[in-house]
Formats: structure tokens, sequence, C-alpha cells
């Protein structure tokens, strides 16, 4: 039986609702723990569901409005963090043995400007180990499941935010994208995701997997949802020196402006080979609909797109590495017991890291190391200017681009674990925007193989965000005339 | 790729990475890590002479912040999540008569 919500309310009904008083947040809270409590054991969403917290936080807003003040944009709001948000004084895992009993002494920046919006945190969601992979499968805490077929993987690494809004735990949620992190499971789980321009964000708070492509954005049911919380949690902070000093755009003003005369271009590199034919026949079909729509499509080359998924797993594993160090069993975590420093740092990690961070430290420490650093990482990073000239290029022509958020839909559990490589792979069509600093979007369209959701994937150039959530709104708007009435 | 990636450099990583690995996981990764760099050999092979880096894709530089003095974390709240702590500091195993 699928776990899929459905005819849940969306983030900006729940809001508008709670600030007017026509429903409690406390009671909105309870309808979303009550289906925690029905599907959660099958689809492990959660790794530390914060009832208590979550109950406290609903009363405050319910308190606000009765004393006619204002609750804040997304008062009642249900948000699932990723579980490498860090929330001072509740468990931040990461998915990983070498973190467990951790407590952050601080609130990440984006968990500071959800509290102040009114949104009621409701609990820490499933990871790849760190973030690491595309399935949530190198989870130490185990895998998480699809809601629309729990044989199925939700993607990864933010699966159990996808889950938990396709679930509907949660009204929306927020992950981290390194190299598809959010799109891709928002793309399996019919649900969509976003990946703001690289410094939209603030990662102060967010823990660190490859500094230099990491980036947080939500999950929502909606686009106008996922605009709203990114309304929130977008705008410069002081606390991350990568932060982009502007203030976070309006999004949600252009959502009804439609595609008149927008230029689109299809990434030929994404539609051949490599791409299940399912998925490419539902993004073909969303080109038709903003073509009747008034938008302009053609196909768009980028032939350095080839290129990015071995500069990619040369670059994120090599940040990694660094950004690993840190977890030598001296500051918080685990600690092996042995007589000596060197041993007690060797020890620590071997028994705190599972097989795919490792795998990572592994090659990143090798790409780094001397010899080798021009060849491979010095050589990736010269890479990514290629891409970006790439993209130059093709925003000269086309206003957006379109591909696949995911070569294929939602595949077993199990079924990519064998080989690391294979599970790589999944990052093909995500991997060009982090690599560029650049914002995409991924919005449900439709069903492919199996009925499993298809995602199609909007990229655009560096803070074109309102016009990306314009053209997104026009996607969501045409899947709803196409699939009404029709399951996916 | 120019070599082969063998066993011992694998285990010379492991060392530099400060990672205890069994010998079934030096099997295991030296296979894993020379599948991912054959993948990379096409970036391995390209000719980028005079094409720049890009280490940040956007312009920002010498990001800087008022000098203005800001309440830092608790100590006693950072040290209770550290394994051992004693005297407001962190506790570490013996780092001296230690071979490298």
């Amino acid at each position: 039986m699928s776990a899929a919500a459905s005819g849940a309310r969306t983030a900006s009904e729940v809001a508008a609702a709670v600030a007017t008083g026509q429903v409690s947040a406390a009671a909105v809270l309870e309808e979303h723990l009550a289906r925690i409590d029905a599907t959660e054991a099958e689809i492990h969403a959660f790794n530390h569901v914060m009832v208590d917290e979550a109950r406290a936080t609903a009363q405050a807003v319910d308190e606000a409005v009765a004393s006619g003040s204002d609750p804040g944009r997304l008062a009642g709001v249900t948000v699932a963090l990723k579980d490498n948000m860090c929330t001072r004084g509740t468990p931040t895992t990461c998915s990983s043995r070498i973190l467990v009993g951790w407590r952050p002494p601080y609130d990440a920046t984006v968990v500071t400007r959800l509290a102040a919006a009114g949104a009621v945190v409701i609990g820490k969601t499933n990871l790849d180990e760190f973030a690491m992979g595309s399935s949530t499968e190198n989870s130490a805490f185990g895998p998480s499941r699809n809601p629309h077929d729990p044989s199925k993987v939700p993607g990864g690494s933010s699966g159990g935010s996808a889950a938990a809004v396709a679930a509907g735990y949660a009204a929306v949620a927020l992950g981290s994208d390194t190299g598809g992190s959010i799109r891709q499971p928002a793309a399996l789980c019919g649900v969509v995701g976003v990946k703001p321009t690289y410094g939209g964000v603030s990662r102060y708070g967010l823990i660190a997997f490859a500094s230099s492509l990491d980036q947080i954005g939500p999950f929502a049911l909606t686009v106008e949802d996922a605009a709203l919380i990114l309304e929130v949690i977008g705008g410069h902070d002081p606390a991350d020196s990568t932060s982009i000093d502007q203030p976070a755009p309006d999004l949600r003003g252009g959502l009804g402006r439609g595609v008149d005369g927008v230029r689109v271009g299809l990434v030929r590199e994404l539609m051949g080979p490599g791409i299940a034919p399912d998925v490419a026949q539902r993004v073909t079909e969303a080109a038709e609909a903003l073509e009747k729509e008034g938008a302009r499509i053609e196909e768009v080359s980028l032939p350095s797109f080839t290129y990015g998924l071995s500069a990619y797993y040369l670059i994120a594993p090599a940040e990694c590495s660094s950004n690993m160090a840190r977890y030598d069993g001296v500051r918080y975590g685990l600690r092996a017991e042995a007589p000596g420093i060197t041993e007690m740092y060797k020890a620590t990690r071997a028994e705190g890291f599972g097989p795919e961070v490792k795998r990572r430290i592994m090659l990143g420490t090798y790409a780094l190391s001397a010899g080798y650093y021009d060849a491979y990482y010095g050589k990736a990073l010269k890479v990514r200017t290629l891409i970006l000239s790439d993209f130059e290029r093709a925003y000269a022509d086309v206003d957006v681009l379109m591909s696949p958020t995911s070569p294929t839909v939602a595949f077993d559990l199990g079924a990519k674990t064998a080989d690391p490589m294979t599970m790589y792979l999944n990052d093909v069509c995500t991997i060009p925007s982090n690599l560029a600093g650049h914002p995409a979007i991924s919005v449900p369209f439709g069903g492919g193989e199996g009925g499993l959701p298809v995602g199609v994937q909007l990229l655009g150039p560096a803070l074109s965000e309102p016009l990306l959530f314009q053209v997104a709104a026009a996607v969501e708007r045409a899947a709803t005339a196409v699939f009404e009435g029709r399951p996916l | 790729m120019g070599e082969r990636l063998t066993r011992e450099a694998v285990a010379h990583v492991a060392m530099l990475a400060r990672l205890d690995v069994t010998d079934d996981e030096l099997d295991l990764f030296t296979g894993q890590l020379a599948a991912v760099l054959e993948h990379a050999a096409d970036v391995e092979a390209l000719d980028l002479r005079g094409v720049p880096a890009t280490t940040h894709p956007l312009p920002l530089v010498n990001v800087l912040r008022p000098d203005v003095v800001q309440p830092g974390l608790d100590r006693d709240e950072v040290l209770a999540m550290a394994p051992q702590a004693e005297g407001g500091r962190f506790r570490v195993p013996r780092i001296l008569d230690e071979e490298a």
C-alpha cells in the first residue's frame, strides 16, 4: 500500500489558516503526528521525531495568535530537517555512528529563521551518512523507503526529507544538495525540490560535506510552498562568509506570470543514452506543454557536461576528506580508546565511519596527495570552468534549461549498492548546477515505469530563482492539467 | 590512468587519512578506487593548459565582518559534548613518547 499522502494541506494554506485562527497550530501538528504514527515504522523518514519540542512550539504559535501578535509567515507550518543541520540541544547525527549522542551547542541559521517565522520543527530526517549517497542506503541507522512504493529507495542523500513530505509527515522539509541530494530524492518521491544559487541560503550550522558545492534548500508539495520557504530561509548571513550579500528575493510574486516568450533549452547531453525512455518521454511532454503556453523550445548542447561526473567525483571527495578530518575523537562524538593519540584517531575513525564515507575520504586523500594533486584535483577545478563557460554560452540563447532530474524513476533497495560507480551515475543530471553554483528546481511531472514519479529539472544562471520559480509554476500547472484524474 | 593503483599505495593513503583499514577493506578499496579513477581518466586526459581553475562560483573576495566582539559558544556546553574533558580543556591520550 502506498504511504504517499493525498489531499494534504499546503504550507501556504496552513500558514494563512493558523494566522487567522481558523485552525490551531496544535491541531495541524497532531494531524502530522498521526500520519507519522500510521506509516513511519515502514518508511523510516526520521532519525528523531521531536514530539515534545514540536508541541511546545505549536502551543507558543497558538498563544501568539490568541494574543493578537504576529505569529510569523510560517505560522504552524510543520518542517522536517535533514539531520545534518544543527539544532541546539537536540541530537544531530548525520546518520553516522561517529556523531551518536552529540547535541549541538547552537542552531543553524536556517533553524533560527524558521523558528522566528513561526514554523514548527517536527523532527530530524534520515540521510546517507554525511550526505554521501543517492539512495539513503548509506545511513548507519538503516535505509528510508519511498512512500509511493516501499520496495523502492526514496533517493538521496536527503531521502528522509523527501519521504517525509511525500508521506505527509511534515508540510515541508529542508535538505542539502551537493551533487543533487535535494533534487534527485524530490524527483523520486514526487515532490518539489530546490537547490538555490550557491550562497543564497546560509550554510552556518550545516555540517559540511563538500564546502564549495553544499547548499541548503526546500522540499515542498507545491512550487508556491517551496518559494515561501526559500523567502524565509534565504538572504545574507554574516555568519557564513560564502553567503551572498543580498536579501532573499521575492519568489511568489511571479508565479502566475506564465512562460509566454520564455526561451527554454532542452539539454541534448541529458536526453539521450543513459536516460531511461519513460523519463525522457515525460520531459519532452513537459517541454511541449510549455510550448503551448507560449514558451520557445530549442535543443541546446553543453558538451562539457560529459566531464561533470568525473570532475565531481574528484572535487567532492577531496573536500570531503578535508571536512571529515575534524572527526578525530577529541572534541565531540565517538572516541575509541587507544593508548596513543594517533592510534586513537585511526581507531575512532575506523569504528565511526561507514564504508561510503571511508571510500570518499580515501579517494579524496589520494586526489589531494603529493604527485596527484595537479592531475586530479587541479584538473577537476579547471573542468568546472569549462562547465561554467558552456552554461554561459547556453544562456546567451535561452533563459532556462530543462532536463530530467534523475536518469530513472526510483529503483529497488539494494539494486545499486554493490558497485559505487553505478550509484554515482544517478547524479549525472544534477551535478553540473553544483559545479557551476547555479540554482535548479525539480518539479514532478507524471509517472514513469511502475507508476513511479518523474521529475523535470529546470536550470538557470546564478540568482535566476525568480524566473526559475515562474517557469516551475507553469510546469506544475501543466502537470495538473495533463495528469488530473489519472493516477501517476 | 598512467599507473595501476596498488594495494600499498592505498595503505599509504589510509595512513595519511588516519583511518585503520582491515585487509579486506584494503582489497575492496583498491578495486573500487581504481574504478573511480578509471572513470576520471577522461578528465586526466584533457589538455587544459590556459584554462583557469574555478574554486568558487561567485566572485566574493575578502569577506570581512565588522570588528565587533560577539559572544562565543558557552565553554561548559561545548565541553559537555567532548568524549573527555578536564579543567576546562579537552582531554586526549598521551601525545609524547609515541612513534609517528
